[in-house]
């Protein structure tokens, strides 16, 4: 029985300790935001948080979550659902386009600015050359995190927004 | 009647295509679309099914409004991150007058009411998509049949927009905004011509009264279905051409956005399946060895399907562990290649025996062969583009149930009545006992116009009886899938004595779609001769982004590059001066050297290189500056400009735009499927390397809105110009030509 805490809930599951902690969060816990993209720590899509620490939860066992807490896409916005600036920077630049790997991306420029609040671009690169985006949202990863961390202004005021024309 | 019904056809006014052929059977409520293909009222058959919220009211077939004036486009082609979803709301948004705020998007449910036999035109017969008026019914009535027998419910071609977008949903929109004007002239006594919709209201000045569309949104699937809409100008455009948020992002941010990948059976006990199919294409399973998996925990059943093995249990990763441990012997290929050299070794054989002249002729213009012989500087080339893997994010997956003689399938796709029909062919059902759920897709880049991973999952599925999800691994993904062609192509040219290029004649071996990617008909080239030899491929193909145009516009691209530096030419120069005919494209490769500063000064060790395209209708030249001076190629950046005839979503197309370069790239650097022993040798990202965000350049995008009635695409016209642009950089750079992909490769 493998107990933690799953976005500040308590939680224990009976599994195999050995089972990575992608697919107890998705198949146990329900938790579908984090994604399954490679099974092997190269792409980033599976990227939660652990003890604040961004990992691979498809290579790390559950049972290195024991006792930890685990913090996933779903537990990003705060409790009545107010985005993170994270997040928010993510819709004014209109980030996504499949959006499959945006979880992880979002929880590792979570971790990046929790620790570097003003990165340089050799920061974002080291913190984010982890994290594919298949689509090739980079460009747009880059402004994000910087909007996130205020160096530089928001872009998504621009033209119609939220169709208040 | 009142007299909206019949308003004047004016130069906007567009048929409403199913309306025209079938106005007989236009009933009260019915909005056209769908009428044609199913007589009777979609309204009545499709309200169950498309609107079972809060007071929500279909108007037509395409949208529907609820108690609180919300309107919810319902569109017909899957959202799998070009932003279809959205612009597609926005088009049919600017002509009901429609409050963004107030729009949401619905995923068309997989049924024979949502077929877009437009984009199958918009594919198949471009030109005919403003057909005049008098050809309409025969064009219209070709490709609805078409679309019926072919399961036409499909996203691909960069279409969306185009086809769908222009011809049904603007046409929904005003029509839906005709039917509510009609509507509030009757209840309040006035004139229609004197009401007004903006913003979600309808109001009449005169008397002043308004109120929300929500409140006449019944009445109006009462009026009858306007045959000729009249559609805005753009002078008039209010969302279209605006930069209106994407309606699919907020759920991608904070996990809610469901894909696939992430379905539930509803009131159902998950299993999970991990499947390895055989190595080798064309060859079975001979023998497995299953002793070690069957006791493993949680392993339910482990099934030999004769071309894949498959281990249920309760999780996806007990089938996985099981999986692993299970040995097996496979029966013997018979495909004779056996490495990538084997491949190109064919093609070559092909482009020999096909020479100078042989081969299936696709354009012929003046006298190549004539020209070639008289030309003062004669040039020519090979060149080489490698087996590829699409390698979407969410790796292949579908849940299926098949119970009672019915089956059900959740699943990322671009084709659900395609998946349907094969799901339902392959189980011995009809395609009316089986059901197609499709959520948002995690990547589809052509990948998912194939099916392959549906059937696998419906065929476990009935092995088992209970509900399983199917998830392929990576390593299946990259290994044993579908390919973009490996193709090799050889191109000779002709230059006069004042350095033009007179003559052309390429062959190839590869030709897929669209049928003009091999061509560069914007150049002003005399005398042509482009020619196709086919031969056989050992992978099995699937479109890739761009199709042809992912290898022919580096061939095309490359080999116009090496014509300048030949002709002792500036590749911009020598460009500029074969568009006399083609004002669009010359802006456009104008504008993107602008961008670039082409010309200007470069550091030491650094290279431009650029290159043309137009693909999908799209116009784009691209402008690499790349930096050699660590002895490998890097990009510090990516000029664009692109002439889509006019952008819907601008921030939208220009996120489409740096998609395409970036998947570009990396094909351009480092795609490459290779082969040993007649299988795949790459089996994750770490032998099938993807650019990240420490190799991302600078990207700046550039729009041209040429001519708003001749639209392009979006999804794939990036993607053609960034491998030759990179080639032609890395030349200008180190002098070396690269005509062979992966260039990362030859810089070890």
């Amino acid at each position: 029985m493998a107990k933690f805490t799953i976005n500040g809930e308590a939680a224990s599951v009976d599994v195999d300790p050995a089972m990575p902690i992608l697919w107890v969060v998705r198949e146990r816990l329900g938790l579908t935001g984090t994604k399954f993209g490679c099974g092997a720590a190269l792409c980033g899509a599976c990227t939660v948080h652990l003890d604040g620490q961004p990992v691979r939860s498809c290579s790390t066992p559950i049972a290195e979550a024991e006792g930890k807490a685990i913090t996933t896409i779903e537990g990003v916005a705060g409790p009545e659902g107010e985005l993170s600036k994270v997040q928010q920077a993510w819709i004014s630049e209109q980030v996504p386009q499949c959006g499959y790997c945006q979880s992880g991306q979002i929880m590792a420029a979570t971790a990046l600015l929790r620790d570097n609040p003003k990165p340089s671009d050799a920061d974002i690169d080291a913190a984010m050359a982890g994290n594919i985006c298949r689509c090739g949202t980079y460009v747009r990863i880059r402004r994000a995190i910087k909007v996130a961390a205020g160096l530089e202004p928001a872009k998504g005021a621009q033209g119609v927004a939220g169709g208040q024309a | 009647m009142n007299d909206m019904t019949k308003p004047p056809r004016s130069r906007a006014a567009k048929w409403t295509r199913r309306g025209f052929i079938g106005a007989g059977v236009l009933t009260g409520g019915a909005l056209v679309i769908g009428v044609g293909m199913r007589p009777g009222n979609p309204v009545a058959k499709l309200g169950p099914v498309v609107a079972g919220g809060k007071g929500e009211q279909l108007i037509n077939s395409w949208l529907k409004i609820d108690a609180d004036n919300v309107v919810t486009a319902i569109v017909p082609h899957c959202e799998m991150g070009q932003g279809a979803h959205s612009a597609l709301a926005q088009m049919l948004a600017d002509e009901l007058e429609a409050d963004w705020s107030l729009v949401r998007v619905m995923q068309a449910p997989a049924d024979g009411n949502y077929l877009v036999p437009d984009t199958i035109r918009a594919f198949v017969a471009p030109g005919t998509l403003d057909a005049p008026d008098w050809l309409e019914p025969t064009w219209n009535g070709l490709f609805t049949r078409i679309a019926r027998l072919a399961d036409g419910m499909i996203t691909g071609g960069s279409s969306s927009v185009r086809s769908t977008g222009q011809h049904t949903m603007r046409i929904a929109g005003a029509a839906a905004r005709q039917m509510l004007i009609g509507a509030a002239a009757q209840e309040w006594g006035v004139p229609a011509a004197e009401i007004t919709a903006a913003n979600s209201m309808l109001s009449h000045k005169a008397s002043g009264r308004s109120a929300p569309f929500a409140k006449f949104a019944a009445a109006a699937a009462e009026q009858d279905m306007p045959q000729t809409p009249v559609l805005k100008q753009p002078k008039d455009y209010r969302l279209m051409g605006t930069d209106a948020p994407r309606l699919d992002i907020p759920a991608k941010v904070n996990g809610t956005a469901s894909f696939g990948i992430d379905a539930k059976v509803p009131g159902e006990t998950m299993s999970y399946a991990a499947v390895r199919r055989v190595p080798v294409p064309g060859t079975r399973v001979a023998k497995m060895d299953a002793s070690q998996a069957k006791g493993m925990p949680g392993v339910l059943q482990i099934l030999n399907m004769g071309d894949f093995i498959a281990v249920v249990a309760d999780s996806y990763w007990q089938a996985q562990q099981a999986l692993n441990a299970i040995t097996a012997e496979y029966t013997k290929a018979e495909s004779p290649v056996r490495s990538g050299a084997d491949q190109f070794a064919r093609f070559a054989a092909v482009l020999d025996k096909a020479g100078e002249s042989g081969g299936k002729a696709v354009v012929t213009r003046g006298d190549a062969k004539a020209a070639l012989a008289g030309a003062a500087k004669r040039i020519s080339a090979e060149y080489q583009a490698p087996y590829l893997a699409h390698a979407p994010l969410e790796p292949m997956n579908a849940t299926v149930r098949v119970k009672d003689g019915r089956c059900e399938i959740w699943t990322s796709t671009q084709v659900p009545l395609m998946a349907r029909s094969a799901a339902a062919k392959a189980l011995g059902l009809s395609a009316d006992d089986v059901t197609v759920h499709h959520p948002l897709l995690g990547g589809g880049f052509g990948r998912r116009l194939e099916v392959d991973y549906v059937v696998m999952a419906a065929r476990i599925g009935q092995a088992t009886g209970f509900p399983v999800k199917m998830i392929w691994s990576r390593e299946e993904d990259l290994q044993k899938g579908l390919f973009r062609c490996a193709d090799l192509s050889r191109i000779a040219g002709g230059l006069d004595a004042q350095g033009r290029l007179v003559a052309y004649s390429s062959v190839f071996t590869q030709r897929h779609d669209p049928a003009d990617a091999c061509d560069c008909a914007f150049y002003d080239i005399p005398n042509k001769s482009i020619r196709h030899a086919e031969s056989d491929l050992h992978l099995p193909f699937a479109a890739f982004r761009s199709v042809d145009h992912s290898q022919q516009a580096f061939f095309i691209e490359s080999f116009i590059d090496e014509a300048a530096h030949a002709a002792a030419r500036d590749p911009l120069e020598f460009r500029l001066a074969m568009l006399g005919q083609s004002p669009r494209h010359k802006a456009v490769l104008e504008k993107a050297a602008a961008m670039a500063g082409w010309g200007k000064p470069l550091a030491a060790g650094h290279g431009r290189g650029l290159a043309l395209v137009e693909s999908f209708g799209t116009i784009v030249a691209e402008v690499v500056e790349v930096d050699m001076t660590k002895g490998k190629p890097r990009l510090t950046n990516v000029w664009c400009a692109a002439d889509p005839g006019f952008a819907m979503n601008p921030d939208g197309f220009r996120n489409q735009m740096e998609g395409g370069i970036v998947f570009g790239l990396t094909a351009a650097l480092y795609g490459e499927i290779s082969l040993k022993d007649g299988a795949v040798e790459q089996s994750n990202f770490h032998d099938y390397q993807m650019v990240r965000m420490d190799e991302c350049p600078a990207i700046a995008v550039e729009i041209i809105n040429g001519d708003h009635q001749k639209l392009g695409g979006a999804g794939e016209p990036g993607l053609p110009p960034i491998a030759p642009a990179l080639a032609n950089a890395v030349f200008a750079a180190t002098g070396k030509r690269i005509r062979a992909l992966p260039l990362a490769k030859q810089f070890v």
